[in-house]
């Protein structure tokens, strides 16, 4: 390979890598325009391209009746599948990288088959169980929802994250005296404890974006998804531009914060 | 506490959990799905198959799904293995690549909305450059191949990062000796991408594919803020069913008619790509 077409590769991987970013962030750049104009501006043409900083579109955002109750209630059901589906998740996530039983295999499947499942269309059949037991509407039923939803991928990231840590340091601590219970809080759990923060972000950011069970299973108590969904008809553009900003900021954050766990994640989830 | 059943005991909440609000669910969709007029039956499958938008729905989702779906897997690999390559600024490119990994399909519709509609940038930005002298309404029935191209853009834009992420993960777990073998072979960059890299990443394949096809099938919300009623998929005339015409056991036997989609193309990604055994690495 001589200099020259060296040099031209070079040129073109660094062209594809920086089209490649701009791809991904132009689109999210000419929402932040929208969302940072005044509602004149954004229902006008032609558009600028570059935002002038009014925040009229915004704080109609947050008059609109009824906008910041589905944004709470978004954020509370959230929180729960978050908090719920680790709880939940990941002792399954430990039994997998630690102990070989009798009825793995089996276990693995179900996690694996509720993953290949289209899962909002479950909650179909929840509306009438929620009816009878009194769940409809309320946001606890819908983070149950939410919960079967991140439930297989905080089992799978948990699994990965334990066989990350060698078995070894456990058995350390109990020859030192430890039982089964602290060696885990005092060994394992300290060690874990970022990974398992960065997949209780996972399941809060797929419980935050998840559009289909939210629509059907509130009614009075929308979550911000939900809302705008049954909006998109009848509002204006810059409510639907302000909200769509509203609900890009936390993934911004979210994939930040857990950057350096995504990979983990998924290495040895797969296999 | 006996050893033998500490497994079980830990995996008790998740399966106690996943057959309540999974398979109990499952249950009731399928029974309301074939039951109808006081008995067993398929009516509710004619009654969906039969309705006039369901060939064209039908149609709509596949040809998304394949137009989305092998672009995603192209632009996934050549991500993936650009960043593989990468020295300086890795992190950084990674975390703007994985960007719309958090971003809902509802947010990625309103994202490429404000791009197509109306008043939008394309409309700015070609009014701008003289193309157009009016706004053009890009998003109308006039214009089914844009209301199509802007749906399959939102999609491509918002899903090809968790593909990306599963097969940055895949390329880790490659040995790099396989690598530093083959050039010294004098094996291409395409050889060895051809040779070692893809076979050996058949499990990520595999698991990128089937989760990227089957949410494929599901798309809602995208189409929902792009296309409105004028681009008709299956998951948006489930929610039709179920709630303008208020007929769940419509409802459910659309779903049960998606997950049989899903499961096919499951299979048939699992058996295409399977990976030999005792071929691992």
């Amino acid at each position: 390979m001589n200099a020259e077409t060296r040099s031209s590769g070079r040129f073109l991987y660094t062209a594809s890598v920086v089209l490649l970013c701009a791809w991904v962030i132009v689109p999210l750049y000419l929402l932040l325009i929208n969302t940072l104009s005044s509602p004149e501006t954004v229902n006008s043409f032609p558009k600028p391209f570059w935002p002038e900083f009014d925040l009229g579109s915004l704080s109609f955002f947050a008059g609109f009746e009824g906008m910041l109750t589905a944004l709470k209630n978004s954020i509370l059901v959230a929180a729960m599948t978050m908090v719920m589906s680790i709880a939940i998740g990941a002792p399954a996530g430990y039994a997998l990288s630690r102990f070989d039983f009798p009825g793995k295999g089996l276990f693995r499947l179900l996690i694996l088959l509720t993953r290949a499942f289209p899962l909002p269309l479950l909650a179909l059949p929840l509306a009438v169980m929620f009816i009878r037991t009194g769940l409809d509407d309320t946001v606890f039923g819908l983070a149950l929802v939410h919960t079967t939803l991140a439930i297989p991928f905080s089992v799978l990231i948990t699994f990965s994250l334990f066989s990350g840590i060698p078995i070894e340091l456990e058995e350390a601590a109990w020859t030192l005296g430890c039982t089964r219970l602290t060696a885990f809080t005092k060994v394992v759990l300290p060690l874990i404890l970022p990974g398992i923060t960065a997949s209780a972000i996972f399941a809060f950011v797929i419980s935050w974006n998840e559009v289909f069970a939210a629509a059907v299973l509130t009614i009075e108590n929308r979550t911000l998804t939900a809302f705008l969904l049954q909006n998109l008809d009848t509002s204006p553009l810059h409510l639907k531009f302000a909200g769509g900003f509203i609900l890009v900021v936390p993934a911004l954050i979210f994939i930040f914060a857990v950057r350096k766990y995504l990979f983990a994640m998924w290495g040895i989830a797969n296999r | 506490m006996n050893a033998r059943y500490l497994p079980y005991l830990l995996i008790l909440p998740v399966t106690l959990f996943l057959c309540l609000f999974f398979l109990y669910p499952f249950i009731l969709v399928a029974q309301q799905a074939f039951y109808a007029d006081g008995g067993w039956s398929l009516k509710n499958f004619q009654d969906v198959t039969s309705h006039w938008k369901f060939p064209i729905s039908f149609r709509n989702t596949m040809l998304l799904a394949a137009a989305v779906v092998p672009v995603q897997l192209a632009l996934a690999l050549l991500m993936a293995t650009m960043v593989t390559r990468m020295q300086k600024g890795r992190d950084l490119i990674l975390y703007v690549w994985t960007i719309p990994l958090g971003i809902s399909d509802l947010a990625a519709g309103i994202i490429w909305l404000a791009i197509f509609e109306q008043s939008g940038f394309l409309n700015s930005m070609m009014s701008g450059l003289g193309v157009v002298d009016r706004p053009v309404n890009f998003l109308s029935y006039q214009h089914p191949g844009i209301v199509f191209l802007a749906i399959a853009l939102a999609e491509i834009w918002r899903a090809t990062a968790i593909m990306l992420v599963i097969l940055v993960a895949g390329i880790g777990l490659i040995p790099k000796e396989y690598y530093e073998a083959a050039e010294v072979f004098g094996a291409s960059p395409w050889k060895r991408f051809t040779r070692i890299t893809l076979p050996l990443l058949r499990p990520s394949l595999q698991t990128a594919l089937v989760l990227r096809v089957i949410l494929a099938f599901e798309i809602f919300a995208v189409v929902a803020a792009l296309g409105g009623t004028l681009f008709p998929v299956l998951m948006g005339e489930t929610y039709a069913y179920q709630f303008d015409l208020l007929n769940g056991g419509a409802a459910a036997a659309m779903a049960l008619i998606i997950l049989a989609i899903s499961i096919a193309f499951t299979l048939i990604i699992m058996r295409a790509l399977r990976v030999p055994k005792g071929a691992t690495i």
